[in-house]
């Protein structure tokens, strides 16, 4: 019994230093060299850049607050929202007072900053806050409820933009995975080369 | 709830399906060293292993040595990554300087990955240098998974073998489970990650001025390989802070669906592997169907909580109902929740992720209504055995076959059998302890933290929500599953060392149990099945194992959850807000 | 041939009175059983008592909890709630109490019988046999080895075997059965007498081989009181289940406080221990052990003794039935079921002095005889009384009788031939014919005139290819051993309609096909009376002596029929499953049962910190107090309700396993969803209509 004891003790010492060396350095590593050179872009994260220089990444939200772009949804990550290095959710809970009142406040920021009535009804993405705090979509609503606005500010009509929006929203895949959604960072770069 | 969600769960379910028996087959014919593959490829290499590891692959363990070469592997495992933790700043592959953490942080992870729980008291992107996520973390994610499959292994040794005491080789199986199964399925899945822009490198983290002009910085790391294999062991622990509602993490509904499927994968794939082992698939899928059962019953109930939204919301004018078309929304309760994923995607994830010991999220489960967050919690106090952890989930689930046999078997008049064993008072002991252990410790530490300055210091929500966040933790801890609702603060000395006790205690302890059951059930005589023998794997047993399931996790946790999710929900609706 | 046996049970009439009062008891509503049972659940209060049942333990110490809280608040300053607690606290109590009074209703009722038994067991004076010197002794002085004289009307002082002498013996005082037993030295099976058993004519000499205290009768009457009673496997596996849902329960009743104050509020000592008692599975709990003695009880009542509880139990999972074909398939004597003419003779003459002969012939087989030729229509001839009988003899080998000239025997084939001065050709086939098919050929003589053979043929016992179906339902292979050979064996076993047949078995080949039959896992039970059967029975998981037959076999099984009727194996079988089905059942019930209770009592509870939690308070029930203390009257009146089906056990029919489960689980696990919430409904109404809400 003690002498098998011995050889396991002996056994697991080699065994967690094999599976150290294979699983720790040696996977990550080859999954490193194959996915940069077969997905170099993707792998170094989906990185956007406009003349040259790097904006964003197409697939992480930022924040947009200029009434010339689309904004995005409310975000908890860092202490400006956005903080690619500290992703966050609110963690509010459904009966907390404390989303209700920050919700009320946005429902109010964004019937004024939209100009419409105060019965309106805001789409739900637009007053919540992601589970990352780095969505970089909004739903379709949301876009569309800030097509006037937008127009406006860049003295395009509604109808060119509303087609941008168009342009940036992506479907379901496959028609049922995920949601149709509109990229904020492509839309307003998009905007921003007009 | 709508069509497109309806659809959505069950195409995901009927994928889950199809993958069960061509990789349980696969599965079993690498535990059994069966097939072409095995023979030809896997055989030479094992051996060549076998050899370093001083290992005879023949000679077989009796369930204490397996238990103790187990507890060892874990015990090392644990050390190395506790010294890893703590030394991070003197550690290369650590291109923003994090120091070393705190002891207490350090035990909590060490003992939460080493237990396959993945409980994250910490922002991986804040808190762990490269070095810390691979070697330390990324090594655990595959080994602790192992583990788990190794000892539902042996259990279910124990019901094929009779009147013997031998019940495998804990090396053997090991290696077989990491190199053969975990590892090759891993790397496939970490490549189709980045193809969907999962990141994977060493540079440091990416300081760039967005559009407005603002500062944004990107972690950056080698995401991808340790992204799948979190999935696929149920682990859970995710790169970054946001796990995977981080778009880096998961960034596209197909990489959703992905991640989503590896959690079930495996669990799901092992049922058929037991009814290979057991010499009739149908026990199998017995076992399957009652997971499902559960698994199905979780889902719809909480994607139509979630579509149905936040009732106070509704009354601050906001719109949550769902819409297709030009003017699309998601509707329903987006607190939380990402655009990309919408209320199905991050349902079926929620009740995946909770049944299947996982603890990784797509959505935050804090920010749930209070039905759908009960949900997750009720899946983990059932002992996460809606498919389960790698592993786990299924010795887990056969514990209750065990008991519902007992019961069931009674009321034929028949001392109860369970695929050709009696279930006798040994059996009935080891199976009591396996289920009082994970009770008691989630009762009693919440019991402990809501009654401690330390401990009620660390909801961010007041009132029944906060209790619920306590709860949360303590049921994750003690369930093994990692998942939280995040707005406790439990990088603390105290939640750290109580949670990190929980996650040991519930994590060996209930192991040791299986593998003394495994050890008592081979010692015994195989029963032939007659007419007289009740039927595992008939509709009626399976409706029995889900009643029992339910029944036992209702009861045991009811009042506690009452004083949650229960109550929080009564309120929401009464329009009382805390 | 057969030989006579008077008392083979088959033949059996009625029982005796004895056996009817046993049925009798049967009942369960046995008014001095019941006071007796009442005054010692009162007396099994004693907490040293409760220390085996957990979940009870856990009730007394709630009511205790309750009482103190009561005093205080009686004797204290506070007004508030004295009354509900004291109503909760008398429940509790009542639990306990109801609990204590299954058990001892099921006790009350072996008592009842033990003391039957014991009266048999007065001590009586024995005339010892001390080297030809007789000297009177009182039988408790009697040792193993003694040797006695019993004559006509006297008491047997102990359990012995007759070594001289032939007499009847009646053994009513212990079987019930009325009719006197032949015993005599030699025989194996009619050699050993039972101490307390009467000579009821002629004398016999016993060699006593059992000390006092170690009889027969001190083991029955110590099975029946429950005096020995050991926890069976299941029951230790079953209470281990229940003691862990007990702690499950006190966590996660215990747990409540801390969470109701970190809430902000706080519940009541009395409203914990009153969800606590009704969540642990009190039901079964309290009438766990009620179950297991009223199973043995069960045995007695059908005359079957059983050595432990384990063996009744055990009966419950055999695989295999083993089954001597002799004497348990069919009537082990053989019955005339053809008349065939030999030579140029007719039936009707054959029949006709096959008949006369066996007129006055009180064999089984004269009367057989008798009964084929009424039945095929020869009643010309009625007894003569000038008939001359002419008995049986060892050394004739034939019976018969005189009458008017004519010398009508019959006897073995040869025996008879000898008489005859002509032997017809066809005597040799026809007997062979009979004898290949198992048969017994039986020639007839008139003077010298051989004129046919009566075919005697091993009859199956009616009904008893029902039982085989029963069984096979159930899933129990029946096997039948024999002697004879494969051909007769066959035509046997397809006639009983058993699984599977050994033919041509020696008495050893019995121990080797059960040492088979374990090897593949199953559990056989065999039945067995000689002493070559006794380690077959020993090997056998169950099995079962008859009364008639020698103390080897008795010691060597595990249960003794008192009625020695092989046949009663699947009683023993059905009682064995009945019993567990109890548990299952009310297993299933009591847990089914805390859902309910959960929603009478968790609403109230909380509904002082919560009013909002009013929505889950779907009973309706009145007041928080009302539905808490409903709750608590329910959980104790159950037991009660249960007490009956507790003592008769749950219905029994032989079944598949899934059709029995599916009915149990929708009667007790349906029911017991069901059932509480309109009881506890009802139970607060009616506290209403009290105005003791």
């Amino acid at each position: 019994m003690l002498q098998n004891t011995f050889k396991d003790l002996r056994t697991t010492i080699i065994a967690f230093a094999a599976f150290t060396v294979l699983l720790g350095l040696a996977y990550p590593a080859a999954i490193t060299g194959i996915a940069q050179v077969v997905f170099p872009g993707h792998a170094d994260g989906s990185l956007v850049t406009r003349d040259g220089e790097v904006v964003g990444s197409a697939l992480v939200g930022q924040n947009f607050s200029g009434a010339q772009y689309f904004h995005p949804r409310p975000s908890a990550a860092g202490a400006d929202g956005y903080d690619a290095g500290a992703s966050s959710g609110s963690n509010l809970g459904p009966s907390s007072q404390a989303l209700a009142d920050r919700v009320a406040a946005d429902v109010a920021r964004i019937r004024e900053e939209e100009g419409l009535p105060a019965d309106a009804e805001i789409p739900v993405d637009a007053v919540t806050a992601s589970a990352s705090g780095l969505d970089p979509h909004i739903s379709p609503a949301y876009a569309d409820l800030q097509v006037a606005r937008v127009a406006r500010e860049r003295g395009l009509s509604e109808d060119v933009v509303r087609d941008l929006v168009q342009k940036y929203t992506d479907g379901s895949t496959l028609w049922l995975l995920g949601e149709p959604r509109v990229n904020v960072l492509k839309l307003n770069l998009a905007l921003d080369e007009m | 709830m709508t069509i497109f969600g309806v659809l959505h769960i069950l195409l995901f379910f009927f994928v889950v399906l199809a993958l069960t028996k061509p990789l349980g087959a696969y599965m079993h014919a690498v535990f059994e060293g069966e097939g072409i593959l095995s023979k030809k490829v896997f055989g030479p290499v094992e051996r060549v292993i076998f050899r370093v590891f001083f290992v005879d692959a023949k000679v077989e363990m009796d369930w204490k040595r397996y238990a103790l070469s187990m507890i060892m592997f874990s015990a090392v495992s644990m050390l190395a990554v506790y010294t890893i933790l703590r030394a991070q700043g003197d550690l290369p592959l650590n291109p923003q300087d994090l120091p070393g953490t705190t002891p207490h942080l350090a035990f909590n992870t060490a003992a939460s990955f080493t237990s396959n729980t993945n409980w994250q008291s910490y922002g991986g992107e804040t808190t762990m240098s490269y070095f810390s996520q691979m070697v330390a973390l990324t090594v655990q994610n595959f080994v602790s998974a192992a583990v788990g499959i190794a000892v539902v292994l042996v259990l279910i040794r124990g019901f094929t073998r009779k009147s013997t005491s031998d019940l495998g080789n804990f090396w053997v199986d090991l290696t077989r489970c990491t190199l053969w199964i975990l590892l090759p399925m891993s790397s496939i899945l970490a490549l189709l990650l980045v193809s969907q822009g999962v990141i994977q490198n060493f540079d440091s983290y990416k300081e760039i001025t967005t559009v407005e002009g603002a500062k944004q910085i990107f972690a950056m790391g080698p995401a991808a390989s340790q992204i799948a294999i979190k999935q696929l062991g149920t682990n859970g622990g995710g790169f970054f802070n946001a796990n995977s509602a981080v778009p880096f993490e998961n960034p596209t509904p197909f990489s959703n669906f992905l991640e989503a499927v590896s959690i079930i994968l495996i669990p799901a794939g092992l049922t058929y592997t037991f009814g290979k082992m057991v010499g009739s698939t149908r026990q199998g899928w017995a076992v399957f169907a009652a997971m499902s059962v559960i698994f199905l019953a979780g889902t719809f109930f909480v994607y139509n909580a979630e579509q149905t939204g936040n009732p106070t919301l509704d009354d601050l004018g906001v719109s949550q109902s769902y819409e297709t078309g030009d003017l699309a929304s998601s509707g329903g309760n987006m607190e939380g929740k990402e655009i990309r994923f919408g209320i199905a995607d991050s349902a079926i994830w929620a009740v995946s992720t909770t049944g299947a010991s996982n603890g990784s999220v797509n959505s935050m489960h804090d920010s749930y209504t209070p039905l759908g967050g009960l949900i997750p919690m009720f899946n983990m106090h059932l002992g996460e055995v809606v498919f389960g952890g790698v592993g786990s989930g299924l010795y887990g689930m056969l514990v209750f076959a065990i008991i519902s046999v007992f019961i069931a078997g009674l009321m034929i008049g028949r001392t109860p059998e369970y695929l050709g064993k009696k279930i006798g008072p040994k059996e009935m002991k080891l199976a009591g302890i396996y289920f009082l252990t994970t009770s008691a410790m989630m009762l009693l530490l919440t019991a402990v933290a809501v009654s401690v300055d330390q401990g009620k210091v660390g909801p961010l929500n007041a009132g029944a929500h906060g209790y619920s966040e306590i709860l949360y933790a303590f049921t994750s801890a003690g369930a093994n599953n990692g998942s939280a609702f995040g707005g406790l603060t439990a990088n603390t000395e105290f939640y750290n060392t109580a949670l990190g006790i929980s996650m040991l205690v519930c994590r060996f302890v209930p192991m040791i149990a299986i593998l003394a059951l495994a050890g008592a059930l081979a010692n015994k005589q195989k029963v032939p099945t007659t007419a007289g023998t009740l039927p595992t794997d008939s509709p009626l047993f399976v409706g029995f194992l889900v009643g029992v399931v339910i029944i036992v996790g209702g009861l045991t946790f009811f009042p506690a959850l009452t004083l949650g999710p229960i109550v929080e929900h009564f309120l929401v609706n009464a329009g009382i807000l805390s | 041939m057969s030989v006579q046996m008077p008392n083979a049970p088959e033949y059996r009439e009625g029982r005796s009175e004895i056996a009817k009062q046993r049925q009798a008891r049967a009942s369960i509503w046995n008014w001095p059983i019941i006071l007796q049972a009442t005054i010692d659940s009162v007396k099994k209060l004693n907490p040293l008592h409760l220390l085996g049942n957990p979940v009870m333990l856990v009730v007394e110490i709630g009511a205790l909890v309750t009482t103190v809280l009561w005093l205080d608040i009686a004797f204290g300053d506070r007004a508030e709630g004295g009354f509900f607690t004291a109503a909760v606290s008398v429940w509790l109590w009542f639990t306990v109490l109801f609990a204590n009074f299954a058990e001892a209703m099921a006790e009350g009722r072996g008592k009842a019988q033990a003391n039957t038994l014991r009266a048999m067991k007065r001590d009586t004076m024995a005339r010892r046999d001390r080297d030809g010197r007789i000297e009177e002794v009182p039988s408790s002085e009697l040792r193993i080895g003694d040797i006695v004289r019993v004559e006509a009307g006297e008491i047997i002082p102990g359990d012995g075997d007759v070594i001289e002498g032939v007499a009847y013996v009646s053994e009513a005082a212990i079987t019930g059965e009325s009719a006197p037993v032949i015993k005599e030295p030699g025989t194996d099976i009619r050699t050993s007498v039972t101490g307390g058993t009467t000579v009821t004519s002629d004398w016999l000499r016993v060699r006593i081989s059992a000390n006092p205290g170690e009889t027969f009768l001190d083991r029955m009457i110590a099975l029946v009181e429950g005096a020995q009673r050991q926890k069976t496997p299941n029951e230790i596996a079953l209470n281990i289940l229940l003691a862990t849902f007990t702690i499950i329960f006190l966590l996660a009743v215990g747990t409540v406080r801390p969470f109701a104050q970190y809430v902000g509020g706080d519940v009541t000592t009395t409203a914990l221990v009153a969800l606590l008692v009704c969540l642990i599975p009190t039901t079964i709990g309290g009438l766990l052990s009620a179950i297991g003695i009223a199973g043995m009880d069960r045995m007695v009542q059908r005359n079957v003794l059983a050595m432990s509880g384990k063996a009744v139990e055990t009966a419950g999972d055999i695989d295999t039935l083993l089954l001597d074909k002799t004497g348990t398939i069919t009537f082990g004597n053989r019955l005339a079921a053809e008349f065939i003419p030999v030579g140029d003779h007719s039936e009707k003459e054959i029949a006709t002095a096959a008949l006369q002969s066996s007129l006055a012939d009180e064999t089984p087989e004269g009367k057989s005889i008798v009964d084929l030729a009424h039945r095929l229509g020869y009643n010309g001839v009625g007894a003569d009384p000038r008939a001359e009988l002419i008995p049986f003899t060892a050394e004739t080998r034939m019976s018969g009788m005189a009458l008017d000239g004519h010398r009508i025997m019959k006897g073995a084939v040869d025996a008879v031939s000898k008489l005859a001065t002509n032997i017809p050709a066809d005597l040799e086939t026809v007997s062979t014919r009979i004898a290949m098919a198992g048969g017994t050929p039986l020639a007839v003589v008139d003077n010298a005139e051989v004129l046919g053979v009566i075919y005697l043929k091993d009859t199956v016992k009616p009904g008893i290819k029902a039982k085989f179906e029963e069984m096979r339902r159930a899933g129990i292979r029946t096997v039948m051993i024999t002697g004879d050979n494969k051909l007769t064996a066959a035509t046997i076993a397809a006639e009983a309609g058993v699984d599977d047949f050994v033919a041509e078995a020696k008495p050893e080949d019995k121990m080797q096909l059960i040492r088979d039959e374990q090897a593949l896992g199953r559990l056989v039970a065999m039945t067995g009376d000689g002493t070559n059967d006794a380690p077959a029975l020993a090997q056998a998981d169950v099995g079962v002596a008859m009364n008639s037959g020698t103390a080897a076999a008795k010691e060597a099984a595990n249960m003794v029929d008192l009625d020695s009727d092989p046949t009663k194996l699947m009683d023993v079988v059905a009682v064995g499953k009945q019993m567990l089905m109890t548990r299952g059942s009310l297993t299933t019930f009591s847990i089914a049962n805390d859902v309910s209770k959960y929603f009478a009592i968790i609403p109230a509870m909380f509904i002082g910190i919560y009013p909002q939690l009013d929505k889950m308070n779907v009973m309706r029930l009145s007041t928080p107090e009302s539905a808490i203390l409903s709750a608590v009257i329910f959980n104790a009146l159950i037991i009660i309700l249960l007490v009956p089906l507790a003592l008769r056990g749950v219905a029994y029919r032989a079944a598949p396993a899934a059709d029995i489960l599916r009915g149990n689980l929708l009667i007790y696990g349906v029911g017991g969803l069901i059932a509480p919430f309109i009881g506890i409904k009802l139970i607060d109404m009616l506290l209403v209509l009290l105005q003791l809400d």
